[in-house]
């Protein structure tokens, strides 16, 4: 990669330089451009509605996430009982059994994860707007790895999916998924678009405002 | 704030020569690295380019084979059960299925389209960019729609993580019953391997920059 310019001094960015680049395939553009001519993507020089896209969705998860937590995710049928369990309710009957390990596992994924990617949005989304004492590098370390993270919160739900399309042993044992299922699916949804909303270039604007602020 | 004058007189560069980082907005003069190098951003660290050898040629073999893959893997048993002479075995169909019931049904259509439909279209238009691309010829109408929607689709493609769920699952129903491997769990386990490889294997910009016609230049 060329560097013009002393690595001192602050990158110059497409916005400073009166461009706009595209997020979809890094070209730059004159800001005439309201379209990417390679690629067909929007152009935003700073996507000005992407905060307030982020909260509705962050709202929407978090609003999903709730119920979630409250009805059973899965029902089971054995010859014995009826038992229905919520996410919380099945790691505690796990560790009864002695399975602490995976008790853990399944706290730290289903509840553990999910709360923080939320506290983690919610951070990234006040800050930007705010600016923060975190050095953006971190911020964008941290909105890297809530983009990574979220859509593996997902396996719950296909855990769910493959166990009641497996167990279907009549009378013996069967499993059903609760309605908890669908709403910790469309949390997560919800969470991974309230992620991609967020524009991280946000996150190096306020930090160089700040700069300048404390210098002049 | 230095003004456009600045940034052309500082970088002497048309337009069509410098990329932007996604993540922060600084901007640089492109250059390909050597191959199997990276460029990568000072600021942030996201990796800008990173063109590997044969690439084109590997990303197509290994796609056809996950496609072979995926849709071999629906119509074989991906996981069986036994418990007191009782049996039941599921494909993924199966799995995808297995909220029928009212508002569930919504669910079972979202969980097919992110572990089948979803991955499976991501790969024919990967094949439809990528194939023109690698032989030399021009590519097809639309190449670029096609790319930035298989690019937009990535994160929807799940795959992997049911691959990881089946684990999960089977750790889950182990005291309540047995369960084994079908032959679509092994092909899903070898799918997950491909492409974790593949998805290193994509440069984006060297795609971009191939699709990037004459005419669209300067
Ligand atoms: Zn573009
Ligand atoms: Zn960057």
């Amino acid at each position: 990669m060329e560097i013009p310019g002393n690595s001192e001094e602050p990158r110059l960015t497409a916005r400073e330089a009166g461009l706009v680049a595209c997020r979809a395939c890094a070209r730059v553009w004159t800001p005439d451009h309201d379209r990417c001519e390679r690629c067909g993507a929007r152009l935003q020089s700073r996507d000005t509605g992407s905060l307030q896209r982020v909260w509705a969705w962050w709202v929407a998860g978090l609003t999903c996430y709730i119920p979630a937590n409250l009805y059973p995710m899965l029902v089971t049928d054995t010859l014995m009982q009826e038992t229905s369990s919520t996410i919380v309710g099945g790691a505690v009957e796990i560790a009864s059994h002695g399975a602490y390990g995976i008790a853990a596992i399944i706290l730290i994924a289903s509840v553990l994860i999910p709360i923080g990617k939320f506290l983690a949005i919610a951070f990234l989304a006040i800050s930007a707007r705010r600016g923060s004492h975190v050095a953006p590098q971190k911020r964008q370390h941290l909105y890297e790895v809530v983009e990574f993270i979220g859509r593996w919160s997902m396996i719950d739900v296909f855990v769910v999916a493959i166990l009641s399309a497996l167990v279907q042993l009549s009378s013996v044992a069967s499993i059903q998924p609760g309605p908890a299922a669908l709403t910790f699916a469309l949390s997560v949804v919800f969470t991974m678009l309230s992620a991609q909303s967020f524009d991280s270039r946000l996150i190096w604007d306020t930090a160089r405002r700040n700069r300048r602020d404390r210098t002049t | 704030m230095p003004d456009t004058q600045h940034i052309h007189s500082a970088f002497g560069r048309p337009l069509e020569d410098l990329i932007a980082c996604p993540s922060c907005d600084a901007l640089y003069v492109a250059r390909m690295p050597e191959t199997g190098g990276r460029a990568v951003c000072d600021r942030c660290h996201t990796v800008l380019i990173a063109p590997k050898r044969k690439a084109g040629l590997r990303i197509i073999a290994l796609t056809l084979a996950v496609l072979i893959l995926v849709v071999s893997a629906m119509f074989f048993p991906f996981l069986d059960i036994h418990r007191l002479g009782l049996g039941n075995s599921a494909s993924i169909l199966d799995a995808a299925t297995a909220f029928s019931s009212g508002p569930m049904a919504a669910l079972g259509l979202g969980t097919a389209a992110m572990i089948v439909i979803v991955p499976l279209i991501r790969m024919l238009l990967i094949l439809y960019v990528l194939t023109p691309i690698v032989f030399d010829r021009q590519p097809f109408a639309q190449a670029r729609r096609a790319f930035r929607w298989s690019q937009e689709l990535k994160p929807w493609a799940m795959a992997e993580i049911f691959a990881i769920g089946c684990a999960v699952a089977l750790v889950k129903v182990a005291d309540l019953a047995q369960i084994g491997f079908g032959p679509a769990f092994w092909m899903f386990s070898v799918l997950v391997v491909i492409v974790l490889f593949n998805d290193n294997y994509l440069c984006t910009w060297s795609v971009w920059k191939s699709l990037e016609t004459p005419k669209n230049r300067g």
